[in-house]
Order: structure tokens, then sequence, then C-alpha cells
């Protein structure tokens, strides 16, 4: 049997969800839209029930293309998705409007469980129901009270779900007998809600009795600080503050040992697999492919770690709440605000946190500018090439000039993303018109269950969804650097070379890899696009760089040391920097010099050179569409923009 | 005397007499802005917009833009 699970944003119904069926959930997309369908097996009985999870509505009639997902479902007995029972929460303290989606629901026929969550809170605020009297309005429809973010009510809805059988004896309409309105209609919705919210508050006039208090809620007052005009922003600033210092503090150690666990792997797997394609399609194909898909996780658990919080426990509604203004001039939303800062540490986790945003071009256009802010993974580019061609100089004897720098690259991300959302809000045509209405839920404690349950979905989606494309793709680019034409030839003249022979081991490995690299496909094509990158400052060891480094973009250093032989770890980056200083070009002037390194971190600010982004916004938007369409414009941007500062500054 | 959501002031409460017809009107209303209603209007983000009212126990926030559309009397 399919159960629905309906009901209000802000009512506790992920807790329910999360209380009926534990750990045993899946997350994948509803038919044809990008809205997260979270389902789940409820048993009954030894009997197994599928529990689907829909989107919080205020009503069956959408207010967005997301939300025609619930209408869709709803109004068609013949969808696949189609529920034979639904379960529908409600908000205890707020039954009059709540009501209204509910009785939409009840009127279409379809056997229902009412639960009324948040059932101690109502009581806090003075509110009695008449759980008897309220039934009594509906028919065959068994009523429970629950308190599911403290685990109560589990078994009471259960039982309600076994009680169901004459349903169709005793049903009667509320309203009137499951008559819908047309999706775009909108004075014929706003009749109906109007005549369904009279005929409910008339109705329960005698079933809810209100002691009101005039004390100020706690809500309100914690509200006139988070609020303020200017203390709103510090705290807001300071708890980003807070969740990037986490980020960087904790995230690099485990992503440290998921690179170190992944290249012993692979180590021992090369060795115990006989020699052979098949030993280095694993060993350095597929391992580092999966191995560059895990490393993501511990910045995406953190920050949905940190997201999860500050929406449990209302706070995030109140950002929105103060940065709406400030975003809107850009085509942008308040709930713009947290997926573009996430993107500081990392462009993945903050696009999939777009899907809040219920306009589609508002969040399509945070899709696409995400990955301008300066991530986490352009911070070795930045400083190895900040340290290669900027003095260590003071201006003014106290301002450290790389900083300033890097300081620049940060604010030219972030200003080109709202520069760009705005070119995009006039370009990308919509009827729908976005629109706030966003309720701001009181403030509680965030209940960890949930926190945890929506950190290992976000995980699982990423691993599962966009891990494919990211494997894929490393595979694809593992074979272009380790094959090519007459790579074995390359190799074999490098190997009776006098110099050659008079390595160490060591330096006889380096040596050869640099010589396989600069002989692969990527080495011909990077040796190919020298005239295209040349413009920029450019020659082909650092078009091969650009090649490797679409996997991610520190690879980038790693590409650069393996070019020219040296090992890349932490004491050979001065080597490296060395190794790149005395690069010389046909004319006998340096290749890296300020122009060329400046146009060059410019350059990675607007690339899109991350697989892995793509991969995610392929599966946030549904289609190759959008990731095909970034991947253009963003390097498009970046060449013009490389190229512009090379001439500037040359 | 009537007058849109938009130019109320804060902490006073109204009555809507009206939500007026616009694309977003059953929004609106499903969110229970209907006439007759009562409302407190609570406070306003920096910039003056949005703003947040408050109807039987719960806190909206709406655009300048979305408020104007409703009708209140004081």
């Amino acid at each position: 049997m399919k159960i629905a699970l309906l009901g209000n944003p802000n009512t506790g119904k992920s807790s329910v969800f999360n209380l009926l069926t534990g750990l045993r959930q899946q997350v994948g997309n509803f038919p044809g839209v990008t809205v997260d369908k979270r389902s789940g097996f409820i048993q009954i009985d030894q009997v197994q029930h599928e529990l689907i999870d829909f989107p919080g509505t205020y009503s069956i009639y959408p207010r967005s293309k997301e939300e025609t997902v619930v209408y869709d479902v709803l109004s068609d007995p013949t969808h696949s998705q189609h529920p034979d029972q639904v379960i529908f929460v409600v908000d205890a303290s707020n039954l009059q409007r709540n009501l209204l989606f509910f009785t939409q629901v009840y009127d279409l026929g379809i056997p229902c469980v009412l639960v009324l969550n948040m059932w101690d809170l109502a009581q806090k605020k003075g509110i009695t129901i008449s759980v008897e009297d309220l039934g009594a309005l509906f028919p065959g429809v068994p009523i429970v009270t629950s308190n599911a973010r403290i685990g109560l009510g589990k078994d009471r809805i259960l039982t309600a779900i076994k009680s169901f059988g004459d349903h169709q004896l005793t049903f009667q309409p509320f309203y009137n007998s499951g008559k819908l309105c047309k999706v775009e209609d909108v004075k014929c919705q706003k009749l109906e809600a109007e005549e369904r919210l009279q005929k409910i508050k008339t109705a329960l006039s005698k079933v809810v009795q209100t002691k009101s208090s005039e004390a100020e809620s706690i809500s309100r007052k914690i509200d006139r600080i988070l609020i303020h005009p200017i203390a709103g922003y510090l705290i807001f600033a300071f708890v980003l503050m807070v969740i990037f210092q986490f980020i960087f503090t904790f995230a690099n150690a485990p992503m440290n040992w998921i690179d170190l666990l992944f290249s012993h792997f692979s180590a021992w797997s090369s060795e115990v697999i006989p020699k052979g394609m098949v030993s280095d399609l694993i060993s350095q194909g597929i391992i580092p492919g999966i191995g560059g898909v895990v490393v993501f996780v511990p910045q995406i658990a953190m920050l949905f770690f940190f997201i999860s919080i500050l929406e449990e426990s209302g706070y995030l509604s109140r950002v929105v709440f103060i940065m709406d203004r400030l975003m809107r001039p850009f085509g942008l939303n308040g709930k713009s605000v947290v997926p573009l800062m996430s993107s500081v540490a990392c462009a993945i986790p903050g696009i999939m946190a777009t899907r809040t945003i219920s306009n589609w071009k508002e969040r399509l256009i945070t899709i696409l500018v995400a990955p301008f802010m300066s991530c986490s993974a352009r911070i070795p580019v930045y400083t190895l090439l900040i340290s290669l061609v900027i003095p260590k100089t003071y201006l003014f004897g106290f301002v450290n000039l790389q900083g300033i720098v890097l300081f620049a690259l940060y604010s030219l991300g972030i200003v080109f993303a709202l520069l760009i959302s705005f070119l995009l809000k006039l370009m990308i045509k919509q009827k729908e018109k976005g629109f706030l209405l966003l309720e701001l839920p009181d403030y509680k404690n965030p209940r960890w269950g949930n926190v945890f349950i929506n950190v290992l979905e976000k995980v699982k989606i990423f691993i599962l969804d966009a891990g494919k494309i990211i494997l894929a793709i490393s595979i694809i680019l593992w074979f272009l650097a380790s094959f090519g034409p007459d790579m074995d030839g390359a190799a074999h003249g490098l190997s009776k070379t006098r110099t050659y022979q008079s390595m160490t081991k060591k330096e006889q490995t380096i040596a050869m890899d640099a010589c396989k690299l600069s002989h692969s496909y990527i080495g011909i094509l990077g040796k190919g696009m020298e005239p295209i990158i040349k413009p920029l400052g450019y020659n082909w060891k650092i078009g091969i760089s650009l090649i490797t480094s679409f996997a991610a973009r520190e690879v980038f250093v790693g590409s650069l040391a393996t070019i020219y032989a040296v090992q890349d770890d932490s004491e050979e980056q001065a080597l490296l920097i060395d190794r790149m200083r005395n690069e010389v070009k046909a004319d006998g002037t340096p290749v890296f010099n300020l122009a060329s390194g400046v146009s060059l971190m410019v350059f990675y600010v607007f690339a899109m050179q991350c697989m892995a982004t793509l991969a995610v916004v392929k599966r946030e938007t549904n289609s190759w569409k959008w990731p095909i369409i970034q991947l253009i414009f963003m390097g498009v941007l970046a060449y013009l923009a490389a190229w512009f500062t090379f001439v500037i500054l040359s | 005397m009537v007058n849109t959501l938009d130019h109320v002031g804060l902490r006073q409460v109204v009555e809507i007499v009206s939500v007026d017809h616009s694309p977003i009107s059953s929004k609106l209303t499903e969110m229970g802005l209907v006439s007759g209603q009562l409302i407190t209007t609570l406070f306003r983000a920096p910039f003056g917009d949005p703003i947040a009212i408050e109807l039987n126990g719960t806190v909206l926030s709406l655009r300048l833009e979305e408020a104007q559309f409703i009708e209140v009397k004081a």
C-alpha cells in the first residue's frame, strides 16, 4: 500500500516521517521534477507499506512549478504515485490554516489519518482542542495527537492506519466532493480558499478554545535582536564565521585521511592485480576516481550539519528575512544567501542547498552563479601563484600585498556572482513571479536525529547521483593522461639518455612521469591549445594543467609538479616555485611574470574547473542543458577576463 | 480608514478588508489572509522590506509588493 505524508511546512512533518521510518529511507526525485522524494517503509502486522513524504505545501494548488507534483499526484487517481492512504500532519496550534489543505485532500475521498502534531506546544500556548468534536467534522478520519520531535505518537499513528476499514461508508465531504480548480485559475482557487477557511472557522469555534496570553513570546524577544538592523547582520556574519572556521579547521584532516587511504589502496591494488591495462585502470583510474568523490564528503556533511541546525532552529528563515531586500535587485532571493555563502567552502553543498528556493528562476540563477564564489579548492592554486609572482612587500609598511591580492580574488568572485545574476535576471524569461510569503516559525532547539538524517541524505544524494558522473569523467581524464600515440617511444627515448641513466631511482620515476604526461593525449591537447592560450600568457605546460585540473582545481598544482618533474609535497613546493620561476619563453623572458600569473589567477576565479560541481548541477537541474551552458559561459568569461588582465598588466 | 498593508505602521492591530486580485492572491488567502482576519504588524527587516505580521499565533513575512494587495482598516 502507498501512504502519502502531507502537510504544511513547519508542522514537524519530517519529524513524523523520521519517527515512522527511522533510518529506512530512500531519497530520489519525483518523476520529471527536481523535488526530493523521500520515501521509506513502515511495517504494520507483517505487511510493508511505502510511506512517501511530499513537499510541505499550504494548499493542493502549487505555488511554484516544483510544487505541482502534489497537485498532479493527488488529483490523478491513475498516477503511479497516487496514495491509497494519507497521513496528514498539522500543527495543533494553528489548526485553522492547516485544515485548509487537509479538507482539500479529505474531500478527494482518500482515506486520511489526521495527526495533530506539536500537541504540547499548543497546550503551552493555551490552546485546547476537543479531539472528539474535531472528529465529528470529518467522519471516518482517525485523529491522533503526537509530539514527533520528542518521539511521541508513533504507535498511535500506526494503530490509526490499521483501523481503516469502512471508510467509504462513513465518508462525507466537508466542502465539496473533490472538485478541483484548474492550476492556472487563481480566482477559483482564491474563492475556494476563502469559503473553506470560512467554513473551517465556523466549525472550529466549537472545537478549539484559546486562552490568549498577553505576554510577548520568547521568539518575539529573540527576534528583536536577530532582526535588528545592525545586530542582525553582525550576528549573521558571526554565525557564518564560526561555520567557516569550523569547516576549515576540521574538514582538512578527514580529507587528507581519505586522500591517503585511497592512494594506499591504489598502490596496494597495483601490487596485487597482475600488471596490465586492467590493473592501471583500477589503480589509477577507478580508485582515485572514487577517492575524488569521497573526498568531498567531509565538507558536504559539515556544511549540511550547520545548515540543518540553522533550519531546525528557525534561524534560517530570519536570515532569509533580513537578506531578501539586498538580494532582490540581483534576481536572487533571501534564500539564495545560504547557498552562496556555503559555496565559499565548496560549491557542491551550496548548489544542493538551493532546493529550498521555490521559484525556479531564482533557484536556477543561484545555481549558475554559485561556482563564482571562491571555494576552498582554489586556495592551493592561489597560494602557489601568489607566492610565485606577487612580491612579499608591505604597502604603507603594514598591509601585506600578497594578502591584498588574495582578498581581491575573493571579492572579484563575489562581485561577478552578483553581476552575472543581474544579467541572468534580465535574460531568463519566466511567467511565474517570485514571491516571499514565508513563515517565521518559533525558535526551537534543533532535533539532532533530524539533523543527522538530513546530513546522511545529502551525502547519499551526492555519492549516488553525482558520484557516477564524477567517476566517469575521472576515468576519461585518466585515460587521456595515461595514453598517447607515441608515449612508449618517448619513454624509451628518455630511458636511453645519459642524464636519465645517471639519475637516482626516485629522480628517474619523476622524470619518466613528466615525459609520459607531456606525450599523453592530454599533453598533446595542451600543446595543441598553446596558440589559444598564448594571448593569456600561458604555455603548453600550463595548458596541460588546465585540462587535468578540470577534475578539481587543486589538481593544477599537482600537475604542474609532475610536468616540472618535482614531487608534489609541501617541502618540494619551494622547488616547484623555483623551477616555474626559471621557466623562460623562446625569447628568454620568464613565462611566469606578474601579468601571466595574475591572469592565471583570474582565470581560476571564473572558470568552471570542477567536474563534481557540473555533476551536481546536472543532478539539481535534471538535465545536461544547464551544466553545459554554465561550463561554456564560465569558460568564455574566464578566458576574456584572463586575457584582459594579461594585456593590462604586461 | 482603509489602507493597504504596506502602509501600516508597526505594532498595530488591523483587520483585513479585502485581498485584491493578483497572481498571488490565492496564495495570500491560503496563508489565512482573508477578509475579517485580524493581523498585527510586528517588525520590518532592515531597509524596511520585507515586513513580518502575526495572525492566529503564527508569524508571516511578506514583501511590501505583496503587502500592497491587502487592504486593511484599523
